[in-house]
């Protein structure tokens, strides 16, 4: 197996037993680059001379009796999570040029925890999409099949991990922006509880819905970086102060004996895909032999949870986009006067989904639909909250699947936003009700395409999802199989 | 038909933190380089998040306490949306639904002036126009400094309680006092530390009328004659059977006039919605009793003390009051010379002329305190008359010279010696002949002429009671 394939916990151990270099695994890196991503445009912004530079520092680091938690191992950063120095674009014409002069806080414990930032990934244009088309930079494509997508916002990432273009990445997740395509791409993505991770730097989409997640190899390369970035920081208001667990130690769980898993009545009807039901069913299976109780549970609320995201997500990004006026960085166009420069530089610089959105947003917090739209929406999202905490009385874990169809072919949805938003319709509710889940590949389509279970546990159970995650994993083969592995 | 005009006020006040409202860079902006003191987060950088400064929060509270408001056990703040290139978030954090604090009063001239809310917001930076007049006219760009951009503000609303231009401006001249006494803001009107806008209508029989809003009035003086021209354009077009228009008004201060600058239609839809990078704000009652413990004198505790304790009048305790620095250098002046009645008389009306003519400031004239003091022990002692004693003063604090050298090396000292003084008053009478007929022929107005006469002659320096004997008996020597 090739050093790219490998998970991050595996390298770690080949780096600490002096086996292999830094160097030797971004080689491998860059060699799978080099081959496939003319294919895949995984990346907005490749640091190859600065990944050996900080290599070179990562060795003398570990040298110096150092421990790094990622000392050495390659990681994509998505392009909406400033990188100090290095161009962050959002994939958006509108910030063209832009330089944050700071790091994200996640990028600082990247880099503090020796991991080594080899690119920015693609994305949908300010996370906002599903399938990585709606980029100023050209789509991302599907390592397992060219032909499809890579699903969104976060497919870059997604692709770039699971083609081993890099060993972790992260992604940002604001109705499923990293369980969705994870889940395309047969690969670990997590959305941590709303608070778990900070968020600063992270460009914001929508507030009170986006955090920051791993996407990895595997369950346990997950722990592993989630362990890096969560944590209080004070430059973020909406961060958590706790204790931390240790999260690698959540994926020795072995059997599930004594755990209830709930499956939604609502989650595995109508619009699924066929091979997504089965995955479900074959997955239910899995957790019973397991020694987990498997039932039926009821979130009544679960279908107005779109909607409701699609009024929430968009007022708010109507406001954290507004910043994007010409006056002080990125795009400026020029014209007559100031209204006009507005004008010419938004009209030019977002693309038509974002447009769409920025619309939307400002229509349901306008003066007289504010308390028809903003307002019953949140409303609806408490009702949304209140089904997970109903449910969670009765089970520990809820199973669904991620999304309801495994990748779709790149066109297939781009002009019917309705269809491209249904994409989304298990992962949404659960940034609404700002819990944790977990997407793990639970098996693939009659295609070859992979697709994924969603776990999803109650606020700050980032411990419990990892460790049933863990034990799925550790039954089954499915996460092992690699696009590109020979 | 009786009509009566209804004002309300928003006054914005900037707090004195050392540090911005959601950031740590200072707020010391005046003077300084453009965008010297900015950071991600002020500059409302993609990815930055804003963290509450907790001193701001305080001085907060101590103003709504002072102003006896109800605080509000549980407050969040808003975004306040629109586009302009001084606003670098194009939001600005602000409170809407739920302000801080609510239902105060402030009492001016014996009448409760009620505060509706009293709400922190971030301040917005500043536009640059490179005109000769600074203005936007003519300009072919303009550019942004930011570095107020995030400055802590309080807003305080008050209800339409105000009924004259004149109440208007004592209640933001004791606002100001207040938040000066409080040490929440420096209430620098010129400086926009302390900005006041205006809700105005008129009522006719008792019934509310259409108002306008009336911005950029940026001194007391302002404020008085803004409202008093918008009462009478108001009362203009009603008693010409017109109808107001509702609208935000300019004042022109050099033109002495309003102008419309947007119409209703016009106005912004700031479509509020609930800051979501800050948690909601929970007050604890021991946050509150802690600040109601260290609240420091208030301007009306300190003149019933002034009154009480100093005897002084409703007028000079309004003078000594109308400014912190002001009371401040009184009360050193009384710890340091006594005579609290004296004092207060030789500030308001030697003091504040000679620091306005020096160009002066009061909270730069302590080292006047000695030469106070010793100016009124010489004059206690008769070494120098009154008028001498003021020339002295002013001399002193111009010079900054100890009064006594200047009595000396002048030879300024009082002259009370009757036989010195009755060669003067023989001289005088000598030179006046007319006037001493006069005075002979039974007007007694003549007497005070020729009694300035020989202050004259002696350059002022002669005790004016002695000369006042001396003349009375060789005036009844040649009668
Ligand atoms: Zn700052």
């Amino acid at each position: 197996m090739e050093l790219c394939d490998m998970p991050a916990w595996k390298l770690k151990e080949m780096i600490s037993k002096g086996e292999i270099g830094p160097e030797d695994v971004l080689d491998s890196v860059f060699n799978r680059i080099d081959a496939v991503e003319g294919t895949l445009n995984s990346y907005i912004t490749l640091l190859r001379d600065s990944s050996y530079a900080q290599a070179k520092e990562v060795k003398r680091r570990l040298k110096e009796g150092e421990s790094l938690p990622l000392g050495g191992i390659p990681i994509a950063i998505k392009d909406i999570i400033c990188t100090k120095g290095i161009e962050t674009t959002c994939a958006s014409k509108i910030l063209k040029g832009f330089r944050p002069p700071y790091d994200a806080t996640v990028v600082a414990r990247v880099k503090r925890a020796g991991g080594i930032i080899v690119g920015k990934t693609n994305l949908d244009e300010f996370a906002m999409g599903s399938s990585t088309e709606n980029s100023a930079f050209g789509p991302t494509r599907n390592p397992w099949n060219p032909e499809t997508v890579p699903g969104g916002s976060s497919g870059g990432s997604a692709a770039a991990v699971a083609a081993g273009e890099a060993i972790l990445a992260l992604g940002s997740d604001t109705g499923g922006s990293v369980r969705q395509p994870a889940a395309f791409c047969g690969i670990v993505g997590l959305k941590p509880t709303y608070g778990l991770v900070s968020r600063y730097g992270l460009i914001a989409y929508a507030s009170s819905l986006d955090q920051i997640g791993p996407m990895t190899k595997d369950v346990k390369d997950c722990a592993l970086l989630l362990q890096v970035i969560a944590g209080k920081d004070d430059k973020d208001s909406t961060s958590i102060k706790l204790n931390l667990p240790n999260y690698l130690e959540a994926c020795e769980v072995k059997d599930l004996k004594g755990i209830k898993i709930g499956l939604p009545r609502e989650c595995v009807s109508e619009s699924i895909d066929r091979s997504v039901a089965r995955v479900i069913e074959e997955a239910k299976r899995v957790f019973e032999k397991l020694g987990a109780k498997v039932v039926e549970i009821s979130l009544p609320h679960i279908e107005y949870a779109l909607p409701t995201y699609y009024i929430i997500a968009p007022a708010e990004a109507s406001s954290n986009l507004a910043r994007y006026d010409g006056v002080q960085y990125g795009l400026r166009l020029k014209a007559g006067s100031l209204r006009e420069m507005y004008l010419e530089t938004r009209t030019n610089g977002f693309g038509e989904e974002v447009k769409r959105r920025i619309m939307i947003g400002t229509y349901v917090l306008s003066a007289g639909y504010y308390d028809a739209f903003y307002l019953k929406a949140l409303k609806v999202r408490r009702l949304v909250k209140e089904d997970f905490d109903e449910a969670f009385k009765e089970v520990d874990y809820i199973l669904t699947p991620t999304s309801p169809t495994p990748a779709f072919k790149i066109g297939e949805k781009i002009d019917d936003p309705i269809l491209m938003y249904l994409s989304d319709v298990f992962t949404v509710p659960v940034n609404l009700a700002g819990i944790c889940a977990i997407s793990i590949n639970g098996g693939f389509s009659d295609d070859g395409l992979p697709i994924g279970i969603q776990i999803i546990g109650r606020a700050f159970d980032e411990y419990g999802v990892l460790g049933v995650a863990s034990a799925f994993e550790a039954e089954t083969e499915c996460h092992s199989r690699r696009p590109y592995r020979r | 038909m009786e009509l009566k005009p209804v004002i309300g006020l928003e006054i914005h006040c900037q707090l004195l933190t050392k540090t911005k409202l959601f950031c740590s860079c200072p707020t010391d902006y005046v003077g300084r380089e453009p965008n010297t003191i900015v950071c991600p987060v002020c500059l409302g950088l993609p990815g930055s998040l804003p963290v509450l400064n907790k001193e701001a929060l305080k001085l907060a509270l101590r103003a709504a306490l002072a102003l006896n408001c109800t605080i509000l056990k549980k407050t969040r703040f808003h975004r306040k949306n629109y586009f302009y290139p001084d606003l670098p978030k194009a939001y600005q954090i602000s409170q809407y639904d739920i302000p801080l604090a609510v239902n105060g009063y402030l009492v001016i001239d014996g009448k409760r002036i009620r505060i509706r809310r009293v709400h922190m917001e971030e301040d917005a930076g500043k536009l640059v126009h490179p005109t000769k007049t600074g203005r936007l006219e003519g300009a072919e760009y303009s550019l942004v400094d930011f570095n107020r951009c995030g400055v802590p503000l309080i807003e305080i609303v008050t209800e339409p309680d105000i009924s004259s231009p004149e109440e208007a401006r004592n209640f933001v001249m004791e606002l100001r006092s207040l938040v000066q006494h409080l040490g929440v803001s420096d209430g620098n009107m010129e400086e926009g530390s302390l900005r006041c806008d205006a809700n105005i209508s008129i009522s006719v029989d008792g019934k509310f009328g259409t108002k306008t809003e009336i911005k950029n009035m940026n001194s007391f003086k302002a404020i008085e004659r803004a409202l008093a021209y918008e009462i009478n354009r108001h009362m203009e077009v009603i008693l010409s059977g017109g109808e107001v228009i509702q609208e935000t008004r300019h004042w022109d201060d050099s033109k002495g006039i309003t102008t419309s600058l947007r119409g209703k239609e016009e106005a912004h839809d700031y479509r509020y919605f609930p800051e979501p990078d800050l948690l909601p704000l929970f007050i604890s009652d021991e946050m509150v009793s802690e600040i109601s413990k260290t609240m420091p004198e208030l301007p009306w505790d300190r003149r019933n003390r002034w009154k009480m304790d100093f005897g002084l009048g409703d007028y000079e305790v309004f003078v000594l009051s109308s400014s912190k620095v002001l009371g401040d250098f009184f009360d050193a002046c009384v710890r340091e010379i006594g005579k609290p009645k004296e004092v207060s008389n030789w500030i308001q009306v030697e003091l504040l002329r000679i620091v306005d003519d020096l160009r002066l400031k009061i909270e730069d004239c302590y080292f006047a305190i000695p030469y106070l003091k010793e100016v009124l022990e010489l004059l206690e002692k008769g070494v120098i008359n009154n008028q001498v004693a003021k020339a002295v003063f002013e001399e002193s604090i111009r010079e900054r010279r100890a009064p006594i050298d200047i009595v000396k090396s002048k030879g300024l000292e009082q002259v009370s010696d009757e036989e010195a003084l009755k060669d003067a008053v023989k001289r005088v009478l000598e030179e006046n002949e007319d006037a001493v007929k006069s005075y002979l022929s039974g007007k007694d107005k003549a007497f005070n002429f020729l009694l300035g006469q020989v202050m004259k002659v002696t350059k002022g320096k002669a005790n004016p009671a002695v000369v006042r004997k001396v003349l009375e008996e060789e005036l009844k020597a040649l009668s």
